[in-house]
């Protein structure tokens, strides 16, 4: 029997995997690395990305095309907004505090999912691709939007990065990483910038939601995967570190592809998040990232 | 012992002269809603011993909820042993779990302690379902065994009034020891190693004992109620040691005033009360636990008793 097919299909659908993990998992490491707080309900952005992509793409039900290219400008920008609010609403109010932070994210992540389940319902949804186009391998034929997805994320990583090494408000942001009460004195206005790097996690996160929806479905509880697998990405790769954590997540998402065909999914997890876990005890600045730099 | 702090001590064993006494009473379904909130606030007692008294913000205690539980349901179930050696297996199951977990969880603060406590208690539960042929998993197990011999007296656990005193006595001795332990040295020795580590070690405390010392005690105490459970209701399920059993003994303890003895007690009584009368909101329940959750984290984070301790009280800690 021939291994290579399988081990293309694996491969394809763990680069899949692995370009929308890396974009929520950033929206996470973003927000740890400048604000130092972890936020919780960040799943659950994720999923009102899918929910929100879904809701848009449905009000253009002839035009799959044009209704996912509004999903995905629309279902961003509302989420977003609502983590604008989240972040004046709650977090500004609690002083950024590492632990009430956390606590609160918890309370806004059941909030939030529980109006999406009285509002949206428990059912899966399933939203058009904009495009159908099957690649033709030697051995199967594959879609085309999956790889799509994996260009999408591609390019959103690559402006995220020159946006944070060569322009303004990237420089602004490191600032404020690097030491926030200096950036104050430098007239950075710290409240803004932690605002705009919350929405723009919570944005990521989004975007990842949407982009999944033609290939997965929409569900109100599909946050739950996304949070732990970001989690696990962001620890592994260093706690705020961006080289590392893109590194991780393309690792994580290929390997997981293959765990799954090996062991039980149940039993993946144990392994996984124990092994996580045990990376946190044992090397807190993850395995990519360099010891302790930074006060 | 009462010296320390004779107020509280006397509020004390006016609470648990109520519990006794509420049996009189009342009658049918609010004598079972009572047992349930007794042992739910020995667990959020325990929770509070780490997250109030030592400053040790846990993600993960529906870990040591289940590890009593399932230690005792297991050898209950499996072990032909008398419902009183069972709960003595599960309070020391979850002493082994607390200290294999304190041990490696203990080497990070705040908000990595937090994901790695998260985690770990993941992982419980995950296991939990991986062995659903010896664990029931989702299902859960029915436990057979239902009446214990207190010398000459039989206890029939399927009796309402009998579940009821035994939680009754359980909650009582948990909360005079822990008044004991917490209104003596050892309490400051918690609270000396929440408010300032470095001074503490100054001071010459072994800080990384005393942490370990709390955890394992709040784990304890928190599998002692998950033993209680699984023991008195004849039921144990993976259901119990989910995140959200974590959240429960977290929501318990900030409602009613983390690092105060009888704020967990308050906040366990108010909360169940409360989800008992949204019964017919059912599907709002999340709402309310999240709105809760950011509620007091804004306005409200020293709890019922907590705030009340700060302005008039002090002696109520």
């Amino acid at each position: 029997m021939d291994l290579a097919p399988y081990l293309l299909l694996a491969g394809l659908e763990g680069l899949v995997e692995a370009s929308v993990l890396m974009l929520s998992a950033l929206g996470l490491s973003l927000v740890f690395g400048v604000m130092r707080v972890v936020n919780v309900a960040h799943g659950e952005f994720y999923m009102l990305g899918a929910v929100g992509g879904w809701a848009i793409a449905s009000l253009v039900p002839d035009h799959p095309a044009l209704g996912f290219a509004l999903a995905l400008l629309i279902a961003p920008a509302l989420v977003g907004a609502l983590a604008i609010a989240a972040d004046r609403g709650i977090l500004r109010r609690i002083g950024y505090d590492p632990e009430a932070t956390i606590v609160a994210t918890i309370g806004l992540s059941y909030i939030i999912q529980q109006v999406v389940l009285m509002t949206f319902g428990p059912d899966a949804r399933a939203v058009e691709p904009p495009f159908y186009l099957n690649i033709r391998f030697p051995w199967f034929g594959y879609s085309g939007y999956k790889l799509f997805i994996v260009a999408v994320a591609a390019v959103l990583v690559g402006a995220l990065w020159v946006g944070l090494r060569r322009s303004r408000l990237g420089l602004m942001m490191r600032a404020t990483q690097f030491d926030r009460e200096t950036a104050q004195n430098f007239g950075i206005p710290v409240g803004r910038v932690y605002s705009g790097v919350f929405a723009m996690g919570a944005m990521l996160a989004a975007v990842a939601g949407v982009l999944i929806v033609p290939a997965n479905q929409a569900h109100y509880l599909m946050g739950h995967d996304p949070l732990l697998m970001s989690f696990v990405v962001v620890i592994v790769g260093g706690l705020g570190s961006i080289p590392g954590t893109i590194a991780a997540a393309v690792l994580i998402g290929l390997s997981d592809g293959l765990m799954s065909v090996f062991f039980s999914p149940t039993l993946a997890k144990i392994v996984s998040t124990l092994l996580v876990a045990l990376v946190l005890v044992f090397r807190p600045q993850g395995l990519f990232g360099k010891a302790e730099t930074r006060a | 012992m009462i010296r320390h702090n004779p107020r509280l001590f006397a509020l004390c064993l006016a609470v648990i002269a109520a519990v006794f006494g509420a049996q009189f009473v009342l009658a049918g379904y609010p004598v079972l809603a009572l047992t349930r909130i007794l042992i739910l606030a020995v667990f959020a007692m325990g929770y509070n011993m780490a997250m109030g008294y030592a400053g040790m913000l846990s993600l993960g205690h529906a870990l040591f909820f289940a590890a009593g539980m399932y230690a005792a349901g297991m050898a209950s179930r499996y072990g032909a042993v008398g419902l009183p050696v069972a709960f003595g297996i599960g309070i020391l199951g979850a002493a082994a779990v607390s200290l294999g977990i304190g041990l490696l969880a203990l080497r990070t603060r705040t908000v990595s302690f937090m994901i790695v406590t998260l985690m770990f208690a993941q992982v419980g539960y995950l296991l939990t379902l991986q062995f659903a042929d010896v664990t029931g998993g989702d299902q859960g197990l029915t436990l057979s065994e239902r009446g214990f011999a207190l010398g000459p007296v039989a206890v029939d656990m399927t009796s309402g009034a009998a579940r009821y005193n035994v939680a009754a006595v359980v909650f009582s001795v948990v909360l005079l020891g822990l008044y004991a332990l917490t209104q003596g040295p050892v309490g400051r020795l918690f609270a000396a190693v929440r408010e300032n580590p470095e001074r503490t070690r100054m001071l010459g405390y072994d800080v990384a004992r005393i942490r370990l010392a709390a955890f394992v005690l709040s784990g304890t105490v928190a599998g002692t109620s998950g033993a209680l459970y699984g023991l008195t209701f004849g039921f144990i399920g993976s259901s119990f040691a989910e995140f959200r059993t974590s959240i429960e003994a977290l929501l318990y303890t900030l409602v009613g005033g983390p690092g105060t003895l009888l704020g967990p007690v308050l906040g366990t009584a108010l909360m169940t009360v409360l989800i008992d009368r949204l019964g017919g909101l059912t599907a709002a329940y999340p709402i309310v636990v999240g709105a809760l959750l950011i509620a007091l984290t804004l306005w409200f984070p020293k709890g019922l008793l907590g705030t009340i301790r700060d302005r008039w009280l002090p002696w109520l800690k």
